[in-house]
């Protein structure tokens, strides 16, 4: 294990990485989720996390921005890092670090507002605009960075669930920019997607990754060759390997990681 | 291949009578029903209709001032209570021949509403300028009057058995013969409150107290029962505590209504001393009645908003009272206003616990507040159910018209909010 996350920092060690993870446990009740997992996220890199269905890589993702707060029997432990900062202390704002750490949601979840409204809600309940001007301004860069703009530039009023399924998507990754996060985590966005607009949303990626940091579940192997610079791949709530994508699916050091990339477990 | 794999068996033919069968019961359920429900319709309305009309007479009264006003005070309050029984009796004589003995004065006298001579009052009163002049005026009749007119006193049954005696149908006949009897609609219905005489009767002050209860009943209730239910299912925590208030929660929203008047009568007016048959009384109880119903329509309701709403708000940095008051809240609203409005009408409906605090006595006078003493709707019809006037019976069908009536509008008010709100994005 040592020795494999040498390697991996090594191939990434120009880039200091934005979020740590160190010894992270999660708890569901009793039944544990996740154990004794770390990991590194570099910056402005996209980081993919695979694995079966059910080994937690999702629940991992979801400790990044404290989304398990939500869950009353979830317990989390171990230290999670952004800019070196724990964001489980206590004195941390969960408020504070989501709008730091924006989520795309696996199923796309629009507001059943405007498509304006969607993108508006975010920099409107953080104050990041001082006049209507400067919203609108926000909310068109927003779009245009997710690629939507060209799509809904002339029906900004109409209700956001009446767009496709990857408009809705990509819209929801357009609220996830406007409150201008660093990071950006994304929960099997693609998977209730056609291919078409999974490669919309994947050309979509590649571009945002200047500006973001992004993390990715997925359950596509193709996707996360596709996509991202780093891998890590979870088996049974622990993580098992994790470097750099081109090594994880040429070269891979686990027995495990081996035999799911090449089909014989998930 | 057997041959019947596409034709009819045995088997297949009792699969399909059982469908068949099936249908026939659900048909046959449904018009039963329905045929209960247009039973007890047409019998209400085919009782209570007649009581939209009103039988009046009209006489031409001379406001002689020598009589009315002696003192030429023009005080409102003399003028309304002068007498005008010698004028009415005037013009009566002078409409109906043969009148000359006292007997028979007070018995033609008797063709009117002991009200009338209040109208007469109420409307010099008003316009002081009519004194001295003469002028044709429709007066009440009397309840007795009324019930002949409209058929329902049969006149070849024995004078022993009816109120209305031949002289006065005769009487009556000749009144008809000039066109000064006539049946017109019944405004005083709409306009006055309670009376011991049918023909005076409203059911105005009744609807009055129904409205001031509701009111006091819907800013009590709604406000807590959708920030109970909002807290309960958004904030608490599930632990055993919060599961004992569902239970009980749960089981408030099956107590008799009568327990919650017990509750009022015992708590309200005799330990925190509140004036007695109130609005104000009648509608915290009412609202204790209809807050079990409001919180449990609430959190179906909010229990049916998807998590991806509440997680899309988070994940953005909303906070938790952000998004629920943000997205949650204004989704649930039309679901948890049908709710409310679907409670209030049941309220609306209410009787036993308005009897506990006492808002079942006789009151004439219109209330005007919440602190007023006041009767409803539902007790106004049981206590004219209760009275022995059969000028009632018909009074009693109309006001249950208008109770329904209202009811039907209390749920298109919810239907149309549902769908004024539905549709705003």
């Amino acid at each position: 294990m040592i020795n494999k996350t040498e390697i991996t920092q090594e191939a990434l060690s120009n880039l200091p990485p934005i979020m740590t993870a160190n010894n992270v446990d999660v708890f569901y009740g009793k039944k544990q989720a996740i154990s004794n997992v770390s990991l590194d996220i570099p910056e402005n890199q996209i980081t993919a996390l695979i694995g079966p269905s059910g080994c937690g890589k999702s629940t991992f993702l979801r400790c990044f921005n404290r989304m398990n707060d939500t869950i009353n029997i979830c317990r989390v432990s171990g230290e999670i890092k952004f800019s070196g900062q724990d964001i489980y202390d206590s004195k941390v704002d969960v408020v504070a670090l989501r709008s730091r750490i924006g989520m795309v949601f696996q199923k796309a979840n629009p507001f059943p507002k405007s498509i304006f409204e969607n993108v508006a809600y975010g920099p409107r309940i953080h104050g990041l605009a001082e006049t209507k001007d400067d919203l609108e301004s926000i909310v068109i860069q927003s779009l245009k960075r997710a690629g939507l703009y060209d799509e809904v530039s002339d029906r900004l009023s109409e209700p956001g669930t009446s767009l496709s399924g990857g408009q809705q998507q990509r819209l929801c990754i357009a609220r996830a920019i406007a409150v201008d996060p660093q990071v950006i985590l994304m929960d099997e966005p693609c998977s209730a997607l056609d291919p078409i607009a999974t490669a919309i949303i994947e050309d979509l990626m590649e571009t945002m990754k200047e500006k973001y940091t992004i993390v990715i579940v997925t359950h596509s192997m193709q996707q996360a060759a596709r996509v991202s610079q780093q891998t890590a791949f979870f088996h049974l709530g622990e993580l098992v390997e994790s470097g750099d994508t081109q090594a994880i699916f040429t070269n891979p050091i686990q027995e495990r990681t081996q035999n799911y990339i090449s089909g014989r477990i998930g | 291949m057997p041959d019947y794999i596409l034709s009819t068996s045995n088997r297949m033919a009792k699969r399909h009578a059982r469908e068949k069968r099936f249908k026939w019961y659900g048909r046959i359920a449904i018009f039963i029903s329905i045929a209960f429900l247009v039973f007890m319709f047409s019998a209400i309305i085919f009782r209570g209709a007649s009581a939209f009309q009103q039988t009046k007479i009209a006489l031409d009264i001379n406001f002689s001032e020598a009589i009315i006003d002696p003192t030429s005070s023009r005080d409102p309050e003399l003028l309304k209570r002068a007498n005008y029984k010698p004028i009415v009796l005037q013009s009566l004589s002078n409409v109906i021949p043969g009148i000359t003995e006292r007997r028979d004065r007070n018995r033609v006298y008797k063709l009117l509403s002991a009200g009338a001579v209040f109208d007469l009052g109420e409307q010099v009163a008003e316009e002081p300028n009519i004194l001295g002049k003469s002028k044709k005026v429709w007066l009440l009749a009397s309840s007795e009057v009324d019930l002949f007119m409209k058929g329902k006193i049969d006149p070849n049954i024995s004078e022993d058995l009816r109120r209305l005696k031949d002289r006065d149908i005769k009487w009556i006949e000749i009144l008809k013969s000039q066109g000064r009897i006539k049946k017109k609609f019944n405004t005083t219905l709409f306009s006055s409150g309670d009376s011991r005489e049918p023909e005076m009767a409203g059911i105005l002050g009744a609807a009055i107290g129904s409205f001031f209860s509701l009111l006091v009943c819907f800013l009590i209730a709604f406000p807590l029962g959708i920030l109970t239910a909002v807290y309960l299912e958004e904030y608490a925590k599930k632990n055993f505590l919060t599961n004992f208030i569902e239970v009980n929660i749960n089981n408030l929203a099956a107590v008799p209504s009568i327990v919650f008047g017990l509750l009022g009568l015992s708590i309200f007016l005799n330990f925190f001393n509140l004036p007695r048959s109130t609005p104000l009384v009648g509608g915290i109880v009412l609202a204790l009645m209809t807050l079990p119903t409001i919180i449990i329509a609430s959190r179906s309701i909010l229990r049916s908003i998807p998590q991806s709403i509440r997680d899309a708000a988070l994940g953005l940095g909303a906070s938790k009272t952000q998004t629920t008051f943000h997205h949650v809240v204004p989704l649930a609203m039309p679901g948890m206003l049908t709710g409310t409005i679907l409670g209030m009408a049941r309220a609306l409906g209410e009787t036993a616990p308005l009897l506990m605090i006492g808002m079942v006595a006789f009151i004439v006078d219109i209330p005007k507040g919440i602190t007023d003493v006041a009767t409803s709707l539902p007790v106004q019809i049981f206590l004219w159910a209760d009275s022995p006037e059969k000028g009632f019976v018909e009074r009693t069908s109309a006001a249950i018209i208008v109770l329904l009536a209202f009811l039907i509008l209390m749920n298109l008010c919810a239907v149309y909010l549902r769908k004024r709100l539905e549709r705003r994005w």
